[in-house]
């Protein structure tokens, strides 16, 4: 009973940390979003909240807080509520799996670094990025106007075309480490991190990644030129903060997938853990932000002839190459 | 694999450039530390000139409340005992005003004129009411020389008609038939 209760009282300081950081550094990733594609368009970004602008995202908090929550009177009311908990819940529960440190000894006990060690992790990724689409698809088809209906379906289009490259991707990773457990996954680049051995599968789950998270290149279901924000253009207040603390905590997600898959996870030289998982996860980040203040929306048929004539042939290559070799 | 080759090479010169930007200033002027000069036609509040005698320029004519595409401008002409017309009260009503400029074109006398003073905001929108003290001030504006009473053909105590500078005497309508 009382190394059930211990055990209890760990989890739930565990997921207050984990739930602590990942919304304190989404609030700070959209700084450093603004701050960093200013710089590349050689603006300053916000500098008037605090020094360097620093406070502004509280500042964009209490924006969202105090502002007036409405929803359409065609809406279709229940769905339209809830649609942007879909977005946000999934962001956050896929970091359940990610491993943020090895093993700890604490007064002979383990205590390993990991919400939940699941032996069909990768699975569980899946599984929440596929969910994810239901709020994006429902939040447009319940906001009863054509944009956001447009938006949503685009939404919906593009994660399955995406999901497809995702998964295979991660497919060599799968036959590199021989399990699906995220935490395997990270010790079996013990010597060398996977990226060195996979480039191809790298480039393919980065592109995906970002596809999967609806950053610019890949922005069609929000379209701010073509459909005014496109599936969230009928939100205000924080229910449309929940849809951009979604995208932000995707962001991270991905980096921390990023991370693990390719990167090593957070083994590093020197640094505790979890900072090295940290700072994977930051130039993960910037790196996507650069993309973004460098290449343009893409149109609907590229974006599908690239997700199925490009990526999905090179992943499965890719997946053949990887068994060829390791069965000689 | 030529294409592929182009492509990949036009993907990295565009992120090149980009990451060059990254080094240089930005290029923002951060408007209340500084205050870029701006030029003397820029269109914003409104100032009734006076004439280089320091007498109003305004003779109430109307054209500019007649112009004014959204309707903010509004007075009541009256007559001086000298025979100079001029507006016993003038508005300018700056909540409305769309800076358009129209009013500076149609003015006679150029007595309306906008200046490239734009800080004028407000809490209380009754504050952009604008009487016509609020609106005079002591220069000529843009327009140093002009005096409209000098040339005008209106009979004051500056002159009969006819008798002001560079004026004609009055032509005799009944002696000018053909």
């Amino acid at each position: 009973m009382l190394t059930w209760i211990a055990g209890f009282i760990l989890l739930i300081v565990k997921l207050g940390l984990v739930l602590g950081v990942l919304l304190l550094l989404a609030a700070y990733l959209v700084w450093v979003e603004r701050k960093f594609l200013a710089r590349l368009q050689i603006r300053y970004g916000p500098n008037r909240a605090g020094k360097f602008g620093l406070l502004q995202p509280i500042a964009d908090t209490i924006k969202m807080m105090t502002k007036e929550d409405t929803v359409p009177e065609a809406a279709d009311r229940i769905i339209f509520l809830g649609a942007p908990a879909v977005v946000a819940l999934t962001a956050l529960l896929m970091f359940a799996v990610v491993p943020f440190g090895p093993t700890l000894m604490i007064a002979g006990r383990q205590i390993p670094l990991v919400i939940t060690d699941l032996n069909v992790g990768l699975l569980f990724i899946f599984a929440l990025s596929s969910l994810a689409v239901y709020g994006v698809a429902l939040g447009g088809w319940a906001s009863n106007s054509k944009f956001s209906l447009l938006g949503g379906i685009r939404g919906a289009a593009q994660m399955i075309s995406y999901e497809l490259a995702l998964g295979l991707a991660l497919v060599p990773i799968v036959l590199l480490a021989r399990s699906l457990s995220l935490v395997d996954i990270v010790n079996a680049q013990a010597d060398y991190p996977f990226v060195v051995v996979q480039p191809i599968s790298f480039a393919i789950f980065v592109i995906a990644a970002m596809a999967e998270s609806k950053r610019i290149p890949f922005d069609l279901p929000e379209a701010e030129n073509e459909l005014g924000a496109g599936y969230h253009t009928e939100y205000s207040g924080m229910r449309f903060g929940l849809f951009f603390l979604g995208e932000y905590v995707h962001m991270q997600v991905f980096g921390a997938l990023v991370a693990v898959f390719f990167l090593g996870g957070w083994r590093g030289p020197w640094l505790p853990p979890p900072v090295w998982l940290l700072l994977k996860i930051m130039l993960v980040a910037l790196i996507m932000i650069w993309i973004r203040g460098t290449l343009p929306r893409l149109r609907y048929d590229q974006l599908m002839a690239l997700g199925w004539k490009v990526l999905i042939p090179l992943a499965l290559v890719n997946i053949m190459v990887t068994g060829a070799v390791s069965l000689l | 694999m030529a294409t592929a080759w182009e492509s990949v090479r036009a993907l990295a010169s565009g992120f090149a450039t980009t990451f060059k930007h990254l080094w240089r200033p930005p290029i923002t002027e951060e408007y209340p530390e500084y205050k870029r000069p701006l030029p003397v036609r820029s269109r914003a509040r409104i100032i009734l000139t006076r004439d280089p005698d320091g007498a109003e320029r305004c003779v109430a004519c109307y054209l500019c409340s007649a112009v004014c595409p959204v309707s903010c401008i509004s007075m009541q002409a009256t007559e001086s005992e000298d025979g100079r017309r001029y507006a016993a009260w003038f508005r300018i009503n700056f909540a409305r005003c769309i800076y358009c400029g129209f009013c500076e074109e149609a003015c006679p006398t150029s007595a309306i004129q906008l200046t490239p003073d734009f800080e004028n905001c407000q809490r209380d929108i009754l504050k952009l009411v604008y009487e016509k003290q609020d609106l005079l001030v002591d220069h000529q504006g843009k327009d140093k020389e002009y005096n409209f009473y000098k040339y005008a053909g209106v009979a004051t105590d500056v002159g009969a008609k006819g008798a002001h500078h560079r004026e004609e005497k009055p032509v005799n309508i009944r002696s000018n038939l053909p």
